[in-house]
């Protein structure tokens, strides 16, 4: 249907930019974006215009903490059944991954669809407890599902999260020099593009949605070292096809409905404020946190530490490339994953894995 | 994860579709968060459709780069 690959048109786009002679770090939050820029090279034809860009905390698998995952395999191991999103199983906890857990004999399940874990609660008559992570992108899906008055059996164990209050933490933090940033397309279909006024408003910084295919991403560059280059400071959109400013009404409703902003930390990150999405009182009872207050009453007060010599705290803060953690491609790699960035198919550490070309530099990060 | 990719909406009954992804894969879709036609294409994630996609819009932003590339 559409066009968003010509070739002639990505080199038009990559020789502007290298005529503009930049020097611009970039960052974006999304592992599709990464997806994108890693498997069509584009960072390697970005790289010598003087462009890099770093992925933040966009990958939903990789931001969640250990305590979160620990929370699932408390569940699974006192008999409840655990669904989830593919990626989520192998991640590592500190006592061991949702994967490992099943190969002895614990009820997980891996779906597709939150519609899949409902079936599956109303098929088996089991307790079923759905691991919902995701940004605002997934997050309507759970909402809605628990407006439709899901089986008594069926709870979430929620862990979604808001990505614009991790992108002012981002900036507050102040840890890279970030000229510019490519929002996020599917989470800006949902939310609109209003949310980042603001962002640009308080930090002074331009900001771009972007799409997926290869000459959207190229094209939100363009945008955006077009931007610095003006001191424009504000937000365009690349990707009208889907984006709109209001953003996907009636998805929003429904995440109003069910969820309220709580403080949650992020992995890499403290906490940050309003940017959990906790489930209001009126769904308490498919609340897997308040159902099973008992059998999670043992993680109370507990630290969990993820792999010690793992960088995916750097890495989900734009301070690190995958190839400079000692681990990478040597301890670490996607069929023996030390930490979530390996194991996502969102994660910088995977993707970078599995198309990119540079060899781990084995300098100590 | 799964990505958000885009589909053809080929049939619709109430809050489900069933949707062409294109490469002989047809899945069925939740359409209840937008609101779409069959023939539409939507951007499906996790089960469920997430917006319709303009195929106006998206005809307006290749004619605009070219525009804005041959401006320099
Ligand atoms: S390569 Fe592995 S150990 Fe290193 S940051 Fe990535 S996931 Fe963590």
């Amino acid at each position: 249907m559409f066009r968003f690959r010509d070739r002639e048109t990505a080199g038009r786009i990559v020789e502007g930019l290298r005529k503009m002679g930049l020097n611009l770090f970039l960052m974006h939050v999304c592992g599709t974006h990464q997806d994108t820029l890693v498997r069509y090279g584009l960072d390697r034809l970005l790289e010598p215009c003087g462009i890099k860009i770093r992925q933040g905390p966009g990958c939903p698998v990789c931001v969640t903490t250990q305590r979160e995952i620990e929370e699932a395999l408390a569940l699974a191991r006192r008999g409840k059944l655990v669904a989830t999103f593919g990626d989520m199983v192998g991640v590592p906890g500190e006592s061991g991954s949702l994967a490992g857990l099943r190969g002895e004999g614990a009820d997980v399940r891996v779906v597709y669809s939150i519609r899949d874990a409902v079936g599956l609660a109303e098929r088996t008559g089991k307790e079923v407890v759905f691991l919902a992570i995701g940004f605002e992108t997934t997050a309507p899906s759970t909402a809605i599902t628990l407006l439709r008055d899901p089986p008594p059996n069926f709870s979430v164990l929620c862990c979604h999260r808001y990505i614009p209050p991790a992108i002012r933490a981002l900036l507050d933090m102040g840890e890279t020099r970030v000229q510019g940033l490519i929002e996020p397309g599917h989470v800006s279909t949902v939310i609109g593009t209003r949310p980042y006024e603001e962002i640009a408003e308080r930090y002074r910084i331009p900001q771009v949605v972007a799409g997926f295919e290869p000459l959207d991403l190229l094209m939100g560059v363009y945008l955006l070292a077009k931007m610095v280059q003006r001191g424009e400071v504000g937000v365009r959109n690349e990707y009208t096809r889907s984006v709109r400013p209001e953003g996907n009404v009636r998805a929003l409703k429904a995440m109003g409905e069910v969820f309220e902003p709580v403080d949650v930390d992020w992995r890499g990150f403290p906490v940050i404020p309003g940017s959990g999405m906790a489930l209001r009182e009126e769904f308490e009872e498919h609340d897997a946190r308040k159902r099973y207050e008992d059998e999670l009453r043992e993680l109370e007060g507990k630290e969990f530490r993820a792999h010690p010599s793992c960088r995916c705290d750097r890495v989900l803060r734009g301070l690190l490339d995958p190839p400079d953690c000692p681990l990478f491609g040597r301890v670490c790699t996607p069929r023996s994953p030390v930490g979530p960035c390996m194991v996502s198919s969102e994660g910088s550490c995977a993707i970078e894995y599995k198309y990119g070309r540079r060899e781990p530099s084995g300098q100590p990060a | 994860m799964c990505l958000a990719i885009p589909g053809r909406v080929v049939e619709k009954r109430g809050e489900l579709a069933r949707v062409d992804f294109g490469d002989g894969t047809l899945r069925e879709v939740d359409v209840s968060l937008v609101e779409v036609e069959v023939g539409q294409y939507v951007i499906v994630h996790a089960g469920f459709a997430i917006q319709v996609l303009d195929e106006e819009e998206a005809r307006e932003s290749l004619r605009l780069w070219q525009e804005l590339l041959s401006q320099g």
